[in-house]
Formats: structure tokens, C-alpha cells, sequence
């Protein structure tokens, strides 16, 4: 703020005249820069209705330096007049005797204001000797304002414990707050939306009564992850191109032997009422430790442990947590993503109630339209993919996968021939992105995350 | 799941009818497949080409249609015509027979005991009397292709030969020799070559060489001879030039030859299956002889009807078990009742190998039924839930870590090995790593140790947000660990890194001891926890400290090593907290 002296002199200047002042004759009647008059009018603004400045723009003549030298020391011409010696050039070569130095005059004349003195062809023509030059000047037009005093009462910013205590904040004027402006960021962490949606999930999970799964075991053996779902050891996910395999430590071992026994038996021959993949089972593959491609793999610990219980008895298991796919990685797929899996074991549990339970869990998840599609996979029969009806994209998406698993499964676990498990699986990341409305998966996991999106994600309501 | 590509209109022609796009798609839906693409051939030319070589590419509209992985029976234009006009009760299931030679007399292919090391089974069956046109040619072609790159497992399980059994003479001979010892004509090349020639001559070949590898290092190499000394196959990879079917063939000897028999056997059951419609008698195969080394004599193609008896009390859909007759039976499963009525007798045709349980039909009669009209049901299993609690405890540090000012990361399980150990001055045998064999790149050699170098390449990542940069997070590392079944663990850490213009060794101390705080735990040698100035090459020579909680190293806190902030290509001072969480369970 320009100081309180300006401001109270240009007040009384306002004061005196009758129907406003120019800035410019403010600036110099107070003989200081227009400038700071400049920033003396803002600043009485600045305190309410006390003053209205217009602004306009006048024109006037300046020199330019060339012109300044000129009126101080002469045109070029006089100034080579009188350089002429004494002694003289010869008398012919010396037109004149004497000369009146014009443009001196008329520059000088410039100089002190008179500009209007000059004709205007006159001064066109300075003009284009670059000795003058016309500029514009943005000025203010000041007249008294609604609430016009000469005294300046400093407008306070802020509300202070002395003003509450004195009492004093009822005398003194706060200057207007500029609510378009964005408050200050408040100073703290932030959950990341991955997460968020992770959270999310558990929660309808235990909504739903169903139990969390220990699947912090990234590594897996094969034969959990594949061979105890009936999953044949030529089948293509075992592949090089799709599994990740361990070099150290290459394999498993202390597998349950009867259990081991009875899954050879079911690929290589068959049995409960099954005809098998009959082909040359071997250990070896089985034992080939793997990145888990699947939380199935703890799915099945799970329900070989509960197939080993006394008494079976029901159960509601859940899983959220990373598998790895040794695949070719594009804008959504990575080696790495979240499995969702929900898993039920009961007796007599059938198709219909798989879709009823798909039907629930997805509808928390404000999916409330689902069709299914019969699909394959080699651990569960029936298979359905889940589609669900996307309003943007006006056609129907797979929104997961589901099934019935085999008994081919079951039964070499131990688990009584009525139980049948339903179960359901979907990534976490492909919701998050269709929630967050992120395109690359990359600006969503991993180290090249932009923590500017992580600060600025909102908070996860899955069914709104 | 492969994909398989039919001309619209010839697909139309033979289901009688023609759909709308979305019609079409709709009973692809029904029936457990995929309307993947609508193309054509210039289409897909001008896609991977460029419009140019595309002008003189066909515009008949394509339909792409994705098969689920263990229908070998819908791979072809004619298989998926029959199932589709069987399921929607346009036609009855054809019914497949073997039959004997009109001569008497059947085709033989005898192995000899030299395949045993390298290919050992063989099978085989005649098309009598068939008429091709150029597009049952193509589909015949194509169906045996779908085959091998999936059933045959890119050939290494099978590998499927068809020869015009005209420009031939049994018996058959399925041997091995040495590579230098095979001589033949390759098909569709102008020369002999030997076999050892041949496998340099297609190290080139864009289709080919993916195959090579199944036998390039045996010393004997698969060959099948006529009784003229003629090379039918060298399997898996190139049939011979003289006896190659064409359009105008009309008779095909078939022979499969592979490492898995009964892989071998589904294949040629559908290969026969399939193109039987176009022999003068429909759906029947002319069986052959194979003889093996032991004298052992076996007639293919196996082509035989399965029975299954399906017990209604697995049934899922509350209808009658006439009503599930009828649906299997629209599936290509011809089923009856039995007479007492429990029971239904369902009968798996040679197309059906996927079938080998009775969940398999009651799949089928669920998919017949239409899953979409099953009434939705509850089911009244109760239990209460709980949670992990390792993971109870995650998610409640997570929020107060937020809550303490820091940002949560999400980084990967696996990394570089660079990323554990040399970059922050470890030893990678010090580490306790576990190591991937197949990483296609660095970035999966090893799954990461610690959350540390996540967190970095994070802050590295974020260079330009302003600073102070905050960030946790509390997630697994691997470890191998002798006493557990696979030979390693998780290990639940939380890391947090605080990156500034000054170390801020204070702050992670602080977020230190606010953890403790949330976990109950009391500054203190005894029973609480304290820090211990620890030499750590990640850190800064005495800006380093272990943590002690009940009197067990559960971690280390100190200020980064100025050559582990370089080699993160980070350039600002760097504090940074990693402890194991699971001793607080």
C-alpha cells in the first residue's frame, strides 16, 4: 500500500476541485511520478466507496534523445554553424551570416509543455526527423465517491485475538475477502485410489459375512496353482509365456501325500465319475514353484484345510490381493494386478444361487443390470462370465468371471460328495480405472504414479 | 480362446437364414461364444498393410467369432453350423460312424521302434470319396492350423499330416532316422532337401521356425514313408510335396502323429468328424490300421459314442428330467430317461471330448435352458465374517500413516535385481531373494526385498511436485524361507520415505515413534522399543539406526546414502523408515 502521505494529498486535491481530477495533474501538482499516484488511487480503492477513478488515456508530445540534445545544445546545423573557426571557410562556401535555430525552438517549446503551440504538420514532421514522439498516457479520472473522506482509516486484513479481547474490531473496517480465489490446500496424506477401492471391497465382502482369506504367499507351487484345480500340466497358462517361473528356489515340497496321490490319479485317469485328461502326470511339474497366477491357489489351500476339518461346515471366504502373469504388457495390462475372489462352500449350493450371490454382491457395487455368459475354464463347470450393461459405452461389458468348481477338485480333496463351491473372481484395477476414469494403468500403479492424481482423487463410493 | 474367422455369408447360407448383426451376436451369447470382430480381408490388409495392398483384398464381411478354449468341435465353419442348427432345433445331431473299406482291406501305418524317443504314437483314418470346393479347401486347411496351435500345443503334442491318399501306396512305415538320411521334396518347394538342410532352410520361414525346436536336437527325426519309399511327413514340421491334397483330392489319408496319444486321438476324431459331411457318404470315416513296434495292432479313427448316466439329484435347474433330456439332446447330447425314471442316459459323441464329467452335460443343459433364465436364488448359508487380521492391521495403520501427514504408494512386487541390491550398496546374495527364471525383462528378474527401492523410483517419478515429499507404504517383500513348502514367505512392511531440501532424520523418527504409539508401544529397552546408531551401507555413515521393539531388531531408520539417492536419480537429502510389522500381530 502506497503510505498513508500520498494518499491523504490526493484526498485533499479531490477534495478542492469540483468535479474530479486528472492523475496526472495530481502527480504533478504533488511532484511526484504518476506512478505512484497510480498506486495511490488502487490503493483508496482498495478501502471502499471513498474515491471513483475512470480511467482514460491522453496523448502528448515527448522528445525523443536525439531531439532532447537538440534543445539543449542546438540543431545539427547550428551546432555546425557555429563550430565554423573564427578564421573562417572560404566566404563563398558561407551562405548565410547568421541563423535563427528553429527546430531548437520549437523542440525547447515541446519540452515545456507548449506542444499545442506547434502546429500539427509541424510536429509530424519532428515526428518523422525521430526528434518527437507522441505517447500515450493511461491516467485517472478522480471524483469524490459515495463514502468520500480525506482521512484514510487502514482497512484491517484479519480478525486478531487483541481486537476480540478490546473490543475494538467494532470500530475498525476489514477489507473484503475475494471468495473466487481457491482456499489453501490443507497439509496432509492421502490414501491411494487403488486402495481406496480395495477398502471398498473388503468392506462389502464383510457385509456380506464373508471371511478374508490369508493369501500373503506370492509364491506358489505349481501344484497348487494349477494341478490341485484340475488345471492339466499341457494346459497353455503353465506356458513359459504366461506363468513366472522361480529359479531359485525352483521347486516345493512336503506336499499332502495321499492328497498328491489322489490328484495324479484324477488327471491321469480319472475317477469320481470323471474321465480324466489321461496323460503322464508327473511330480516334477507340480513341483516347479511359480509367482501365483491366481488367489485360486489359496482358494484351494483353503478348502483343502477345511475338507481336512472333522465336520465340514459352511463357509464364505474372500481374497483381494496380487497374482502375476508373465504376459505382454499394454496400456491395461501389467505383469502384476489385484485379484478379487469370492468363494462359497456349501451343500446343495447350485447355479441359481451363484447368480443370486453375483446378483448381491454386484449390486453394492451399483451394478444392478447382469447377464451371464456360458464361458470356460478348466476348474470350474459351470462357467459364466459376467456381464453387466454399461449406459456410456451403450453395450453390455464383462465386468467378472464365475463358476461352479469341478468335482474333480473337490472330491481328491476330501470335501463330501453334496458340497459344491461357488465362486467369482475380478481384477481390482479395471473397476478403479472405470471409477477414477484413468486410461493408462500406469498413472495408476507402480512407481510412475503422478502424486498429484493420488493427492486430488476423491473419496471411493462404489455404488454411487 | 481361439478365434475363428467365417465368411458372413456362407455362415448364413448354410444356417438357413440370415441374422442382424446384433441377432447374431445375441445367439453367440446363448451359446457360450463370442462375437468378437465384424471385417473383411481388405480390412484386416489395410489395418496391418496400409490401404494400398489392400485395393485388391476381398470385402466379403468376415465374423470373428471366439470359441471357448476346449470346443475343438466349433473351430471350423462346418462345426459351428452343426452345433448352432442343433441348438436351435434346425437339425438332429448327425450321427458319426467308422466304417470299413469297400475293398476290405484297410490303410496300415506301422511305427517302428525307433519313434519311441522322439514322437512315439501315431493315428490314422481315411476321407473317402470327398468334394472339396476352395472353401471347404480353406476350412479344412484352417481347422487343422486351429488344431495345432491349440489341442496340439503349437505342435509339440500333435502334429496333423493330410496327403491325397491317390498319389500314395500303403502300407505306411512311421519311423525315425537321422536328419542326414531323410531326402524329400518339402511341400510346395521345387527341390529335395535333407532333413538337416531343411531345418537351416526354414530357420527363416516366418510360420515354420516356431517349430523347429520340438526335434532340431534329437539325433532321429520323425519320417513317414509309403510302401514306395515316398515321404508323406517329416512331423511336426513340413509334409512332403508328392502326395499334397488340392482342391479337386477326393480321397485324404489323415495321420496324426504325437507325444500325447490320447490328444492325438481327440484330434483325429475331429478332423473326421468335421469334414465326413462332404464324403459321398456323410459322417462316416474309413478306419485304418496302426501297428505298433510290439505287434500290438489298433483300428482308428476311435470315433465312439460314450454313455454317461446323469443322476438328477446334481441337477441345478428345478425341471423335469424329460425337459433336460430334450435340452441335452438340442447340445448334440443325445439323452433318454431310463426307465425307472432317475435317471437320464446321456451319450457323449466323438465331437464332445470336452465332456469327460456329468457336471460337463449339466453344463450343457444350463446353457440350453439359457443360464439367463435361471431363477436367481439365495443361498442360506450363514457365517460370520472376519478378517485377516495381519491385514486388519494394514488397513488401520494405512488410514493413520495418512492421517500423519505421509501419502500411501502403490508400487510393484517385482523388480530388478539392480534395483534390491546395487543401487542401494547391497550384496544380491545378502538379500534372501527369490529369483524369477523366465523375466522377459529386468524389470521381473527378482521380487522386490524390500517396499525401499518402490518408494524411490516413486519420488524419482515425482521430481516436480513440490516439496516436502511424504510417502508410505505398507505392503509384502518376499523372502526365501526354508521352512515353509515352497521355499520362501511375505513379509508385511511398512516403509516411509521423507524427501526434502534437509534430511529430516526428526520426521521419520517422529512417524517412528507415532507407529509405536499406535501400536502400543512404549519408548524403552525392556518392554517398549527403542533405536541403536547401526552401520547399513543404504544409509549415510552414522545416520543410521536399528529399531528394537521388545528387545527384536524389527527394522532400520536413517538418512539415505548420498550414492543411494543418486543412483535413483534423486538429488535432494532422503530419511527413510522400513520395519516388519507382523511382531505387532
Amino acid at each position: 500500500m502506497a503510505d498513508t502521505g500520498i494518499l491523504e494529498s490526493l484526498l485533499r486535491l479531490v477534495d478542492k476541485v469540483d468535479g474530479g481530477i486528472d492523475s496526472q495533474v495530481v502527480a504533478s501538482s504533488l511532484g511526484v511520478d504518476h506512478q505512484v499516484v497510480v498506486g495511490a488511487v488502487k490503493s483508496v480503492q482498495a478501502l471502499g466507496e471513498v474515491i471513483e477513478a475512470e480511467q482514460r488515456s491522453s496523448k502528448h508530445w515527448e522528445l525523443t534523445g536525439e531531439g532532447q540534445e537538440i534543445a539543449e545544445q542546438g540543431s545539427h546545423e547550428a551546432r555546425v554553424f557555429k563550430a565554423i573557426p573564427e578564421e573562417g571557410l572560404s566566404q563563398s562556401q558561407l551562405m548565410v551570416e547568421s541563423i535563427e535555430d528553429v527546430v531548437r525552438k520549437k523542440l525547447q517549446q515541446v519540452q515545456m509543455g507548449h506542444s499545442s503551440q506547434l502546429e500539427e504538420k509541424e510536429k509530424n514532421e519532428l515526428k518523422k526527423r525521430k526528434l518527437l514522439t507522441e505517447v500515450t498516457v493511461k491516467s485517472y479520472w478522480i471524483t469524490k465517491g459515495s463514502n468520500f473522506s480525506t482521512i484514510i482509516t487502514k482497512q484491517e486484513t484479519e480478525l486478531t485475538p487483541e481486537m476480540i479481547a478490546s473490543g475494538s474490531w467494532k470500530e475498525k473496517k476489514f477489507k473484503p475477502y475475494n471468495f473466487d480465489a481457491m482456499g489453501v490446500a490443507p497439509d496432509s496424506g492421502h490414501l491411494h485410489p487403488l486402495m481406496k477401492v480395495r477398502t471398498q471391497f473388503r468392506q462389502i465382502f464383510l457385509e456380506m459375512g464373508f471371511t478374508e482369506m490369508p493369501t500373503n504367499n506370492f509364491i506358489e507351487s505349481s501344484f497348487w496353482n494349477f494341478d490341485s484345480l484340475f488345471q492339466p500340466q499341457q494346459h497353455p497358462a503353465r506356458d513359459q509365456h504366461d506363468t513366472f517361473f522361480l529359479s531359485d528356489p525352483a521347486v516345493a515340497h512336503d506336499f499332502p501325500q495321499d492328497y498328491l496321490e489322489r490328484v495324479k490319479k484324477v488327471h491321469s485317469e480319472g475317477g469320481y465319475g470323471s474321465q480324466g485328461y489321461k496323460y503322464d502326470w508327473k511330480i516334477e511339474e507340480a513341483q516347479k514353484n511359480i509367482l501365483r497366477t491366481h488367489t485360486t491357489a489359496v482358494s484351494a489351500r483353503m478348502l483343502y484345510k477345511l475338507a481336512q476339518q472333522e465336520e465340514f461346515t459352511p463357509v464364505k471366504y474372500f481374497s483381494i490381493d496380487r497374482v502375476f502373469r508373465n504376459e505382454t504388457l499394454d496400456a491395461t495390462h501389467l505383469a502384476e494386478f489385484h485379484q478379487i475372489e469370492g468363494v462359497v462352500a456349501d451343500y446343495g449350493l447350485t447355479l441359481g444361487d451363484l447368480m443370486g450371490v453375483l446378483h448381491q454382491f454386484f449390486t453394492k457395487l451399483g451394478i444392478t443390470k447382469l447377464r451371464f455368459k456360458p464361458a470356460y475354464n478348466p476348474y470350474t463347470e459351470p462357467s459364466m462370465e459376467v456381464f453387466s450393461y454399461h449406459k456410456g459405452l451403450n453395450k453390455w461389458v464383462e465386468v467378472g468371471n464365475s463358476g461352479v468348481f469341478r468335482p474333480e477338485m473337490l472330491l481328491p480333496m476330501g470335501l463330501p460328495e453334496g458340497v459344491s463351491v461357488i465362486a467369482w473372481g475380478l481384477s481390482l484395477e479395471r473397476p478403479t480405472m472405470i471409477k477414477y476414469g484413468i486410461n493408462n494403468i500406469r498413472e495408476l500403479v507402480g512407481h510412475k504414479v503422478n502424486l498429484q492424481m493420488v493427492y486430488d482423487s476423491p473419496v471411493c463410493r462404489l455404488d454411487s | 480362446m481361439p478365434t475363428v474367422s467365417v465368411k458372413r455369408d456362407l455362415l448364413f447360407q448354410a444356417l438357413g437364414r440370415t441374422f442382424t448383426d446384433e441377432e447374431f451376436d445375441e445367439l453367440c451369447f446363448e451359446f457360450g461364444l463370442e462375437l468378437d470382430e465384424i471385417t473383411s480381408e481388405k480390412d484386416i490388409i489395410s489395418r496391418e498393410q496400409g490401404d494400398q495392398k489392400a485395393s485388391e483384398a476381398s470385402d466379403v464381411v468376415l465374423y470373428k467369432i471366439d470359441v471357448p478354449a476346449n470346443r475343438y468341435d466349433l473351430l471350423c465353419l462346418e462345426g459351428l453350423v452343426r452345433g448352432l442348427q442343433v441348438f436351435k432345433d434346425k437339425m438332429e445331431a448327425p450321427r458319426y460312424s467308422r466304417v470299413n473299406p469297400l475293398n476290405g482291406d484297410p490303410q496300415r501305418l506301422i511305427i517302428t521302434g525307433e519313434t519311441a524317443s522322439v514322437r512315439p504314437h501315431a493315428v490314422a483314418a481315411v476321407l473317402r470319396n470327398i468334394t472339396f470346393t476352395p472353401e471347404r479347401y480353406d476350412s479344412f486347411i484352417e481347422l487343422q492350423e486351429k488344431l495345432h496351435q491349440n489341442i496340439c500345443r503349437r505342435r509339440t503334442l500333435v502334429a496333423i499330416g493330410t496327403h491325397d491318399l491317390d498319389t500314395i501306396s500303403g502300407p505306411f512305415t512311421y519311423t525315425a532316422k537321422a536328419p542326414d538320411d531323410i531326402r524329400f521334396k518339402p511341400l510346395n518347394q521345387n527341390q529335395e532337401y535333407s532333413a538337416t538342410q531343411l531345418m537351416g532352410f526354414y530357420k527363416t520361414d516366418s510360420h515354420l521356425r516356431h517349430y523347429l525346436h520340438i526335434i532340431e536336437d534329437e539325433p532321429l527325426y520323425p519320417v513317414i514313408y509309403d510302401s514306395n519309399g515316398i515321404v508323406l511327413s517329416m512331423p511336426p514340421i513340413i509334409n512332403g510335396d508328392h502326395s499334397k491334397i488340392s482342391v479337386n483330392t477326393k480321397n485324404v489319408f489323415i495321420e496324426c502323429t504325437a507325444t500325447d496319444l490320447t490328444k492325438a486321438k481327440i484330434v483325429l476324431d475331429m478332423i473326421v468328424t468335421m469334414f465326413s459331411e462332404h464324403c459321398d457318404q456323410p459322417f462316416t470315416v474309413e478306419e485304418a490300421e496302426v501297428v505298433y513296434p510290439d505287434g500290438r495292432m489298433v483300428t482308428y479313427p476311435v470315433c465312439i459314442y460314450l454313455c454317461m448316466l446323469l443322476r438328477l439329484c446334481i441337477c441345478t435347474v428345478l425341471i423335469s428330467s424329460e425337459s433336460i433330456a430334450q435340452l441335452l439332446t438340442r447340445m448334440c447330447l443325445k439323452s433318454e430317461v431310463t426307465s425307472d425314471g432317475a435317471e437320464i442316459q446321456v451319450e457323449i459323441p466323438p465331437t464332445r471330448s470336452d465332456v469327460i464329467h456329468a457336471c460337463d452335460i449339466m453344463e450343457d443343459a444350463a446353457m440350453a435352458y439359457g443360464f439367463n433364465n435361471i431363477t436367481r436364488t439365495t443361498p442360506r448359508t450363514y457365517t460370520v465374517a472376519n478378517q485377516f487380521p495381519l491385514n486388519k492391521l494394514t488397513e488401520l495403520l494405512r488410514l493413520d500413516l495418512a492421517t500423519a501427514g505421509f501419502t500411501e504408494a502403490l508400487t510393484f512386487a517385482l523388480c530388478s535385481q539392480e534395483d534390491i541390491a546395487d543401487k542401494l550398496q547391497k550384496n544380491l546374495k545378502d538379500t534372501k531373494a527369490v529369483h524369477i527364471s523366465n523375466p522377459k525383462t529386468a524389470e521381473f528378474q527378482v521380487a522386490r526385498t524390500t517396499l525401499l527401492p518402490g518408494l524411490l523410483k516413486t519420488l524419482a517419478a515425482n521430481r516436480k511436485m513440490p516439496l516436502p515429499l511424504k510417502l508410505f507404504e505398507i505392503s509384502d517383500v518376499v523372502l526365501r524361507d526354508e521352512s515353509t513348502d515352497v521355499g520362501a514367505r511375505n513379509s508385511r512392511r511398512l516403509c516411509a520415505v521423507y524427501y526434502n531440501k534437509t534430511p529430516g532424520f526428526e520426521v521419520i523418527h517422529g512417524l517412528l515413534d507415532r507407529v509405536m504409539q499406535l501400536l502400543e508401544v512404549k519408548p524403552g529397552r525392556n518392554h517398549g522399543y527403542y533405536i541403536q546408531a547401526a552401520e547399513d551401507s543404504t544409509y549415510f555413515p552414522g545416520r543410521c539406526a536399528e529399531i528394537f521393539s521388545h528387545g527384536k531388531s524389527i527394522g532400520r531408520l536413517g538418512v539415505l546414502h548420498p550414492d543411494v539417492i543418486n543412483s535413483f536419480e534423486l538429488t535432494m537429502p532422503c530419511s527413510a523408515l522400513d520395519i516388519d510389522i507382523e511382531p505387532f500381530l
